[in-house]
């Protein structure tokens, strides 16, 4: 496993990001990394910003002041043309999976692939079940519709999707929140190993303290606007911050540790 | 260089086939693939012997090219030839074997075979006759819920009903008054240039005020309102469906028909017959414009023929449908909202259907009306 000392090239960069929705200052002066091919996990308690730092990072809003750049192209002034180019090559999936209701699995999954490339439909929908069979679904499931999709195959559905258009950058913003321990176990494990084997570099988002010791190899923990905490998680545990303590000493996180 | 530069430097994937050796070059990526597809189409194949798949020359290979990759070999081996692939870098081949490990069979997907046409026949007619039976349970248990409250009227939301009234009525009054104004000036324009011809002007308010009060003004007015208010009603419903809200209420005890459907039925009961009224006034208020311009006809001349013209029971028979036509809007508009399922596609499609479906029903009602009537020598 990488460990927090082995830095190789940053995809993500988050230099003195302010942002503030009113009066009220969700990120102050934040500065973040993140390296190719790790697995980062974003961390915090509810309210703490993680899903607005992640939507900042996926260019679906703009940061107050400070820069975000991502794959070296200024994420928060692009023009259309390269804002187009950069989307393509990451992949979003979204707490409660955004499938397109009105749309069966298979076509959810096909989607980017008619809108961005040019191979043949009976190529694209061949590509896109091998999406459901690399997430570990079964090709029937591509002829349901989301609304019959149990929470678990949802997550793994609109995960398919996410890696469609194979980025090399992947955001999931809550991935077990939902799932039951058995199921959360499983997605951990299907992130992993998509991480191992399509090389993905990953941003996770998440308050699931199982989720982080199991698959982060680093992590920052967002409180009070600020980054209390980054570092490997064993690390940032073991911080003496009294707010950090309270975020992993809990009863949930000691049961974790224990 | 950032890897956003490099994936689009990148090459189209190419393929070359000699002596039993394919030569593949080129990006294997989603985005370089198309030109590739093509040519391993186009590829005479051998029949028998042993092929070699040499990707030394490739110099970038995602999931997708490694699908098309594992597939063409796939369907090669099955015609008999033996495949083999080579030159794959460690990490393309660990990404190669992940992908024919978990991406399932090629050729599978044409196995999902949708219905028959005569499966097909048999579903939607199973559907529409469902749909049916539920409107009718709909219609029945809100006749149920609305008698029990009926009994006890306490029970009733009138906070609820005096807030739909505000929206479905109060807030309709310049569009239909604005409209009915319209009608009654179009009327007169219309009908007038025929009276003048034999001289008869006087006759504009008998064709006006019979023509708003009996027919138009409570067609026009049940028609803005299904399309302003039965629309908002299915919308509304049909999100509280989607987002879990209807079955929110049912585990708390609460019904979402006595707490949804009746206050938006009473307070468009109430609300269209006064909205008919509005528009009485102001189709006549229009035709007695245009008749002043138009025909030289004063307001008092055309005031005083439209009491002899029109009977009090022409105007009652008109304001008296209005209820009934306020109720369909509202049935169908709350039950195309309970219809809904699933996702955002189906609230519009319910929307659509509930505007559709209630000013398709208030024409026909209007017509039955008519005849009826008609044979009551009303």
């Amino acid at each position: 496993m990488v460990t927090g000392a082995t830095h190789g090239e940053v995809v993500v960069e988050v230099r003195d990001m302010t942002t503030r929705f009113g009066d009220k200052l969700v990120h102050d002066r934040i500065n973040l990394d993140v390296y190719r091919g790790e697995i980062l996990a974003i961390v915090g308690g509810s309210g703490s910003g993680k899903s607005t730092l992640l939507r900042e990072m996926v260019m679906l809003q703009k940061p107050t002041s400070g820069s975000v750049r991502v794959l070296g192209e200024d994420a928060s002034r692009l023009v259309d043309e390269t804002a187009l180019a950069l989307r393509r090559c990451i992949g979003v999936l979204f707490q409660y999976g955004a499938l397109f209701g009105g749309l069966t699995v298979l076509e959810n999954v096909a989607m980017p692939l008619r809108e961005h490339t040019e191979l043949s439909h009976a190529l694209i929908d061949e590509i896109a079940m091998m999406k459901l069979g690399l997430t570990g679904l079964t090709p029937d499931t591509g002829a349901l519709f989301p609304s019959q999709l149990s929470g678990g195959m949802r997550k793994r559905a609109a995960l398919s999707r996410a890696i469609a258009l194979d980025p090399e950058l992947l955001f999931l913003d809550e991935p077990t929140s939902g799932l039951d321990p058995v199921t959360a176990d499983a997605l951990d494990e299907l992130v992993l190993q998509l991480k191992a084997s399509l090389g993905l570099t990953i941003v996770i988002v998440t308050h699931d303290i199982d989720s982080l010791w199991r698959v982060a190899d680093r992590a920052v923990l967002l409180g009070d606007g600020c980054i209390l905490g980054a570092g490997t998680v064993a690390e940032i545990a073991r911080s003496k911050d009294p707010r950090i303590v309270a975020f992993f000493q809990g009863p949930r996180g000691r049961a974790v540790q224990g | 260089m950032s890897s956003l530069h490099k994936n689009k430097r990148s090459k189209p994937a190419r393929v070359t086939l000699d002596e039993g050796v394919l030569r593949a070059s080129g990006g294997w990526t989603v985005f370089h693939l198309q030109g590739v597809e093509q040519s391993l189409s186009s590829l005479s194949w051998p029949r028998t012997g042993t092929l070699q798949v040499d990707m030394q020359g490739v110099s970038a290979l995602d999931t997708a090219g490694a699908w098309l990759l594992y597939r063409t070999v796939f369907l090669l081996t099955q015609t008999g030839l033996s495949v083999s692939v080579e030159g794959l870098s460690r990490q393309t081949q660990t990404l190669y074997e992940y992908v024919s490990r978990r991406g399932g069979v090629p050729g599978q997907l044409h196995e999902l075979v949708k219905p028959g046409v005569i499966e097909g026949i048999g579903r939607s007619g199973v559907e529409e006759l469902n749909k049916n039976i539920s409107l009718i349970a709909f219609i029945g248990e809100t006749a149920t819920v609305a008698v029990h409250l009926l009994l006890s009227p306490l029970r009733i939301r009138w906070k609820m009903v005096l807030r739909e009234l505000g929206e479905a009525g109060h807030k309709a009054l310049p569009i239909v008054g604005l409209l009915a104004f319209l009608l009654g000036v179009v009327i007169a324009y219309q009908g007038g240039d025929q009276l003048r011809l034999y001289g008869a002007n006087i006759f504009i308010a008998d064709l006006v005020g019979l023509s708003m009060l009996r027919e138009l003004a409570p067609l026009i007015a049940a028609i803005i309102v299904a399309g302003r208010t039965g629309s908002a009603y299915t919308a509304q419903i049909g999100t509280m469906k989607v987002t879990n809200e209807i079955d929110a209420l049912r585990t708390m005890a609460i019904s979402p028909i006595e707490l949804l459907v009746i206050p938006k039925l009473i307070a468009l009961v109430i609300a269209l017959p006064l909205l008919t009224i509005f528009a009485d006034i102001m189709g006549i208020f229009g035709g007695m414009v245009m008749a002043s311009t138009m025909l030289g006809l004063s307001m008092a001349t055309f005031l005083d023929r439209l009491v002899e013209a029109v009977s009090l029971q022409a105007y009652l028979t008109g304001v008296g449908k209005a209820p009934v036509f306020a109720a369909i809007i509202a049935i169908v508009g709350c039950f195309q909202g309970f219809q809904v399922a699933g996702s955002a596609e189906s609230v519009g499609r319910q929307t659509t259907l509930s505007v559709v479906q209630s000013i398709f029903w208030v024409i026909v009602i209007n017509a039955l009306f008519s005849v009826a009537f008609s044979q009551l020598g009303l």
